[in-house]
């Protein structure tokens, strides 16, 4: 059980994080999802015991992150957001040395990070400089389990990883939340907010709303409209225009448009946008996603 | 405890799979031995002069013969105007002008003296002061040979004066590499326990590998005592790889006790380690640590007696190498090294030098943080 209140920090007079306050249940996956220069590494040194805050405190299992970092130290596992092993060190060898400091062995925990390990077991002896983006992770991961923590803080694990190994990795995280371990997870991708049990949405060290993620779009204050078809960069420009325009976003191929109005008429708006350019569009309704609810928390 | 191990292990697998390191480590002994005690020799030799004689008689012949059996001179040229003498010192072809004034001999049998003028490129000062000493050692002893044909004899038929014998201690064939390899040693000690242990130190930080290891139960000291402990076995290593170098090849004398040597070094390399450890504290890449590294060593160097008597310098660089801990070392090796020195001559180095090493470990030790 994690219990962090009103915790500040500044870096000389620049303020990285504004009394942040939220608690993470055991066994419970929560996500801080905001973009770069949000505060989520801040956040997360602190919570490791490795920043101390300009005020607030932060509890683990009753012990403080700044008294007690010692104890703590032994009971959360860290994988920072830059890949920290070292890279002159084979993958079995920086997984030995951090069993030995935590004054453990691979064996003993070997259950507890089989199936990640085993999946760069084959490059034990390869070193770890030399893997790639995806079975560093991997390597990172086991190290950080190898003491088998109560508590797993991740500072955006899946940056700069592809696709296929996002999406293992999120599956690697559910099943070590089935044993019981919490995990505090950070990243700058929206859509792995969906995969959290809750998030905090974070801005220039502001929480912006702190619930789960189905709570956070079904509050979501307006309807939602997608508009689809047309030249969408011109749309935007005449909706950005339009008097009764709340917010309107671009989202791959289609716009996301609000209303200012609780009720509005699908035609008016395709109508609108036909006279100022001449286009035919699909108006649809949608329910808004997290990066809508970012969107708009943070306007 | 047992974490110091584990670290230690973990440094030598890494220093031992840096292939820049073992070259450092052991490439770099023989060349600076090699290439150093060979180049910064201070022995005068065969130094060129032009000689201008005027006078051109026996006298100034005979002379002119001294200096062509002297090891230390060599006749380059002979000149017959002064134009030319300007030419050859200008062109560097000489490094010093004998000029006999017409009458050279003449004045010395009338009038029992006369005038030889010596002109020296004194660019170089100690070279100029160097060969200014043989110069008048030769015509001093010149002098005391035709005394007794130009003087009148004395009443009881002798002529009186003090003879001096020379003899020289400790280093009686005034050989230069005895006192160069000492130094030179020091200076490798030096490197290795400054640059080396504080780059390790901060590539730690600038590969962000601390991180990792911050948030292990690891203690501070338990970190500190494992990444430095491999560099003073490695420095040790070094200054018995360097002194069986200097041994072996040099032929240096080896007078005092080794096990003395060695416990001094130890006691040095805990104060640069600490002097490195402090660095690492104040710099976050590997680049910003080579460079204050090698501010401070080049001053440490060069201040440190190595190259120039410590004696000759001004009181304040006297009183500025009381805090230099490469002075001390070379002096200590030097001592017990070529001297045969015993612990009771170099106490108060020693105890110097260990009360430098606490209190600069103490201070880098409290001023490194595991965390910000």
């Amino acid at each position: 059980m994690l219990e962090v209140s009103e915790i500040s920090k500044n870096y000389k007079n620049i303020p990285a994080l504004n009394k942040i306050s939220f608690n993470v249940g055991k066994g419970e996956m929560f996500g801080i999802i905001g973009p770069d220069g949000a505060g989520k590494t801040s956040l997360i040194r602190i919570l490791t015991t490795l920043l101390i805050p300009n005020s607030g405190y932060a509890k683990l299992d009753g012990l403080d992150v700044v008294k007690d970092f010692k104890k703590i130290r032994k009971k959360i596992g860290y994988m920072p957001s830059k890949f920290s092993l070292y890279q002159d060190l084979s993958v079995y060898e920086n997984l030995s040395f951090f069993a030995s400091v935590f004054g453990t062995t691979i064996d003993e925990n070997y259950d507890l990070i089989k199936d990640i390990y085993q999946q760069i077991e084959p490059f034990a002896n390869r070193l770890a400089g030399k893997l790639s983006g995806g079975m560093k992770q991997k390597l990172a991961l086991s190290c950080a389990l190898i003491h088998r923590p109560d508590f797993l803080f991740l500072d955006e694990p899946t940056t700069g990883v592809d696709a296929v190994s996002r999406k293992e990795f999120w599956q690697m995280l559910a099943t070590l939340k089935k044993l019981g371990i919490s995990i505090l997870v950070s990243t700058p991708y929206m859509d792995e907010a969906t995969l959290c049990d809750r998030v905090m949405l974070i801005q220039k060290g502001n929480a912006l709303t702190i619930d789960s993620p189905a709570a956070i779009t079904a509050h979501f204050p307006h309807p939602m409209w997608s508009i689809k078809g047309g030249s969408l960069y011109k749309i935007k420009k005449v909706l950005e225009g339009y008097e009764f325009t709340h917010s309107v976003n671009s989202f791959g191929q289609d716009l996301h448009y609000v209303d200012k109005r609780t009720q509005i008429n699908i035609t008016e708006i395709r109508n609108f946008i036909q006279s100022k350019t001449g286009e035919l569009v699909e108006v649809n309704t949608i329910l808004p996603n997290i990066e809508d609810c970012f969107i708009e928390y943070s306007r | 405890m047992n974490n110091i191990l584990f670290i230690i292990q973990k440094e030598f697998i890494q220093i031992f799979r840096n292939k820049t390191m073992l070259p450092i480590i052991f490439v770099l002994p023989i060349m600076q031995l090699l290439i150093l005690v060979h180049a910064a020799n201070y022995e005068l030799k065969n130094i060129d002069i032009v000689v201008y004689d005027k006078d051109n008689s026996q006298y100034s012949r005979e002379l002119i013969s001294k200096f062509e059996a002297s090891p230390f001179f060599n006749i380059a040229a002979r000149a017959y105007s002064p134009a030319t003498v300007d030419e050859y010192l200008y062109a560097n072809k000489a490094e010093l002008a004998l000029v006999f004034p017409t009458g050279f001999e003449k004045d010395l049998v009338t009038q029992q003296k006369t005038q030889l003028q010596i002109q020296i490129n004194a660019i170089d000062g100690m070279v100029a002061g160097l060969a200014n000493a043989y110069v008048a050692a030769i015509v001093n002893n010149y002098n005391k040979s035709i005394l007794p044909q130009i003087m009148p004899i004395s009443a009881n038929g002798s002529i009186k004066s003090i003879q001096v014998d020379e003899s020289y201690w400790y280093n009686p064939e005034l050989n230069y590499k005895s006192y160069m390899v000492p130094g030179i040693l020091v200076l490798l000690v030096t490197l290795i326990g400054i640059i080396l242990s504080s780059m390790n130190l901060v590539r730690e930080k600038e590969l962000g590998t601390i991180e990792q290891i911050n948030v292990t139960p690891v203690k501070k000291y338990e970190f500190i005592a494992g990444k430095l402990f491999p560099f003073l076995i490695i420095g040790l290593v070094e200054l018995a790889f360097g002194l069986t170098i200097g041994f072996l090849l040099f032929h240096i004398p080896i007078v005092g006790s080794l096990f003395l040597v060695f416990g001094v070094a130890v006691i040095y390399l805990i104060l640069v380690m600490g002097l490195g450890l402090l660095l690492s504290t104040v710099s976050s890449t590997q680049q910003q640590t080579m460079f204050v590294a090698f501010f401070f060593i080049m001053i440490f160097i060069l201040m440190s007696g190595l190259f120039t008597d410590v004696g000759n310098m001004p009181d304040w660089a006297k009183n500025l190498n009381r805090i230099n801990p490469i002075a001390y070392f070379i002096k200590i090796m030097r001592m017990v090294l070529l001297k045969g020195s015993e612990l009771r001559h170099i106490k108060q180095e020693v105890t110097t030098l260990a009360i430098y090493a606490i209190c600069i470990f103490s201070m880098a030790v409290w001023r490194y943080k595991k965390r910000a």
